[in-house]
């Protein structure tokens, strides 16, 4: 970002990459088919690099809003000073904090997830998957994420972005407003569960496994993380993968074009 | 001789004593209930302030669809059908009290029937068909709630008051109607045998009661009359003193599901709630000149509620807002949130329900202490721990699961929230994972410990995949 304003040109769109599109092995490769894809379509995004910071989500969700507004405040106003309008990320947890609750403390931007934003390509012409990718016929199962699903209300962008694969798409029986969290939400990604019976990502995986899917498609960092987990726990991680939507769209463009 | 009936046994013409004697019960009946109600809106007062009066017109249109249209409740197409029809019962039939209760001042019978003529019939039989829609429902209820011991109605927190609580419903809602239907079959009996005021020309027959007539055809007429006049007081008595009882029981949502949809929060349910003290202390840490955040109408106004300085959190219920207290008074204890909430699912103890349960009891018990001039909340008890415990709390992944399958508009994630604030900040107890994960985000800019400087090092495995 601080290059592009040297060079007095503005992006189209930030790409905010998040702690775990930065940092999580798993999660980097997430980010690295994004911009891909984002590459390919001759976008012009930019991103803030080292002076990109958490948004503050865990903290807010573990009750400690001191540290949230830290990061929020310190944020904003890096965002601020780069004048940036408009923000996409793939991460839902980045996406509700900036887009629902930094503008109470000054921070205003159009922030969109990037299922909305592949859709948008999607629908506009600008992603072509011609005769279909690797995934044709596969059978896919979504798996809702609760800062996207019920915090946001998006449900329908993300499958479309699947529809488009021509994939054999497979509902689980738990989906859109019922969906079952993946376990991760409210900072229990930062701790041990509560003692219980069972570990919420294990019941949630059995129920994406019981449709039968061979790819299990998420659209966050922590479902990645809990349900890749969850599949190796059920020692299936041979047949069955766990794909970001940026990655199969990835995929199938590169086998597309 | 049904004649001479009339001049020995006549309780509708002149029986000025049930007519005070009614008068005197809707009076008491009236003073509880107002009562009752001054108790309820007291203790819901003891939350903060919050302003929800913005939006009126989504509000109303909300309120329309989730309490009106009892949206939600067709998530399960059965059971919400099985509501509709106890809903349309309770709420159609109780027109018929009007005539009722005019009839009881009055010391008149079926006081709207010369008005209606031919109408009247159709509108009783109506009421009669919703009657036994509400019988046959309340019946499968009860065999729902006890013999198929779904999950939800047994789980922990339902002891023993809250089961009892759901059965006594069912089974007032039956008598009630089972007094509504045999009061008008007896009725036209002695109208067939001409006694009386009871001798009307549109009185009936009516819907179903004409068929449960066989069974009051052999008593006599001073029989009739004293069981006619026995299910029409039944009916009347049971509605009153059903009124009173809902204040006690968790059957209120039938009155607050109305004003909690109206008042529930519009933002997107991922928005938490601001905390705008905080923000002005972090902004005068960071150097930021503090000016006074804009209120809008979600935020909680914390400057001109008049207290002590507000705690960060809640420890207790008047830490709370107004409207976490309703949703609590509102909840009918139906345990959907429950049977959503993943913690649950997994073997948890958070249960939402309860956590709705457990604040609306600490009200009760703080609403009581007060009348008897006790200390109410400041008994060094708190809703944080001696009602609900931390374990709970740490449980939930806020996936807002319970909010969502709410029918009533309750947001068991608010208070949770709250209670959760009040432990990270005014106690510094977080579990020690948790405490790893600020001390990250404060100190590298990320919730786990890698260096900031790395944060871009991903592009140059992007790199790497370009070339390769």
């Amino acid at each position: 970002m601080a290059d592009l304003m040297a060079k007095g040109e503005e992006p189209e769109v930030l790409f905010w990459v998040g702690c775990a599109g930065s940092f999580d092995d798993r999660y980097k490769r997430v980010t690295i088919a994004f911009v891909k894809i984002l590459n390919k379509l001759g976008i012009k995004f930019a991103v803030l690099g080292t002076e990109e910071g958490c948004t503050g989500d865990p903290a807010r969700r573990a009750g400690n809003d001191f540290l949230f507004q830290m990061q929020a405040l310190t944020n904003i106003q890096v965002l601020n000073g780069y004048n940036v309008k408009k923000i996409v990320t793939a991460c839902p947890h980045c996406f509700n904090t900036i887009k629902n609750e930094y503008p109470k403390l000054g921070g205003s931007y159009e922030v969109i997830h990037h299922s909305t934003f592949l859709q948008q390509l999607i629908n506009e012409g600008r992603i072509k998957l011609q005769g279909g990718g690797e995934f044709r016929g596969k059978r896919i199962t979504f798996h809702d994420s609760c800062y996207l699903g019920r915090a946001n209300n998006i449900y329908e962008a993300p499958r479309e972005v699947l529809a488009a694969l021509d994939a054999d798409l497979v509902e689980m029986k738990r989906s859109r407003r019922n969906g079952l969290c993946c376990g991760a939400g409210g900072s229990q990604m930062f701790k041990e569960a509560e003692p219980g019976d069972k570990e919420i990502n294990v019941e949630r995986t059995e129920e994406a496994l019981a449709t039968g899917a061979t790819t299990i498609a998420v659209a966050c960092p922590f479902c990645m993380t809990m349900l890749t987990d969850g599949v190796k726990n059920k020692n299936r991680e041979t047949e069955v993968n766990v794909y970001d939507l940026a990655e199969l769209i990835d995929k199938s463009l590169g086998n597309g074009r | 001789m049904p004649g001479a009936a009339i001049k020995t046994v006549n309780p509708l013409t002149m029986n000025y004593l049930s007519q005070v004697f009614f008068l005197i019960c809707l009076v008491a009946a009236g003073y509880f209930l107002y009562q009752r109600i001054r108790f309820i809106i007291r203790n819901i007062k003891l939350g903060k302030s919050e302003d929800r009066n913005d939006q009126p017109v989504r509000r109303f249109s909300r309120m329309a669809l989730f309490a009106l249209g009892q949206k939600t409740m067709f998530d399960k197409p059965i059971v919400g059908v099985m509501h509709f029809i106890i809903y349309l019962g309770f709420v159609i039939i109780n027109i018929e009290i009007l005539e009722i209760i005019l009839d009881g001042l009055l010391g008149t019978h079926r006081l709207f029937a010369p008005y209606l003529g031919g109408l009247y019939p159709v509108l009783i039989s109506f009421f009669e068909l919703l009657a036994v829609g509400v019988i046959v429902t309340c019946v499968i209820f009860l065999i729902r709630r006890n013999g198929l011991r779904l999950r939800r109605f047994w789980a922990y927190e339902m002891t023993r008051w809250p089961r009892a609580d759901a059965n006594l419903i069912l089974v007032l809602e039956i008598l009630l109607m089972v007094a509504f239907l045999t009061w008008n079959a007896a009725d036209g009996v002695l109208r067939s045998r001409g006694v009386g005021q009871y001798a009307m020309s549109n009185g009936g027959p009516f819907l179903f009661s004409q068929f449960l007539a066989p069974l009051f055809e052999g008593w006599s007429a001073g029989a009739l009359i004293i069981y006619e006049r026995f299910a029409w007081w039944f009916h009347i008595i049971g509605i009153l003193g059903f009124s009173i009882y809902v204040t006690y029981s968790k059957h209120l949502h039938i009155a607050l599901a109305f004003p909690n949809s109206y008042y529930a929060r519009l933002e997107p349910k991922g928005e938490f709630r601001n905390m705008p003290v905080v923000t002005n202390e972090v902004k005068s840490m960071l150097g930021i000149p503090a000016d006074p955040v804009p209120e809008t109408a979600a935020q909680v106004n914390t400057e001109t509620t008049g207290r002590a300085p507000d705690r960060f959190g809640a420890k207790d219920v008047n830490d709370l807002t107004w409207k976490n207290l309703m949703d609590a008074y509102t909840c009918t204890q139906c345990g959907r949130c429950t049977e959503a909430c993943p913690a649950n699912i997994t073997g948890k103890i958070l249960s939402p329900r309860k956590i709705m349960m457990d604040t609306r009891q600490r009200m009760e018990d703080a609403g009581h202490s007060l009348d008897k001039g006790g200390p109410g909340l400041e008994d060094g008890k708190g809703l944080l721990d001696d009602y609900i415990t931390r374990e709970e709390l740490l449980a939930c992944t806020t996936c807002n699961a319970c909010v969502e399958v709410c029918p009533v508009s309750i947001n068991p994630l608010d208070i949770i929230m709250d209670l959760r604030r009040y432990m990270i900040m005014e106690e510094s107890k977080a579990p020690a994972a948790w405490n790893g994960m600020f001390s990250n985000i404060e100190n590298n800019m990320a919730p786990w410990k890698f260096s900031p400087a790395d944060r871009f090092n991903w592009a140059d495995k992007l790199k790497e995949s370009n070339e390769a």
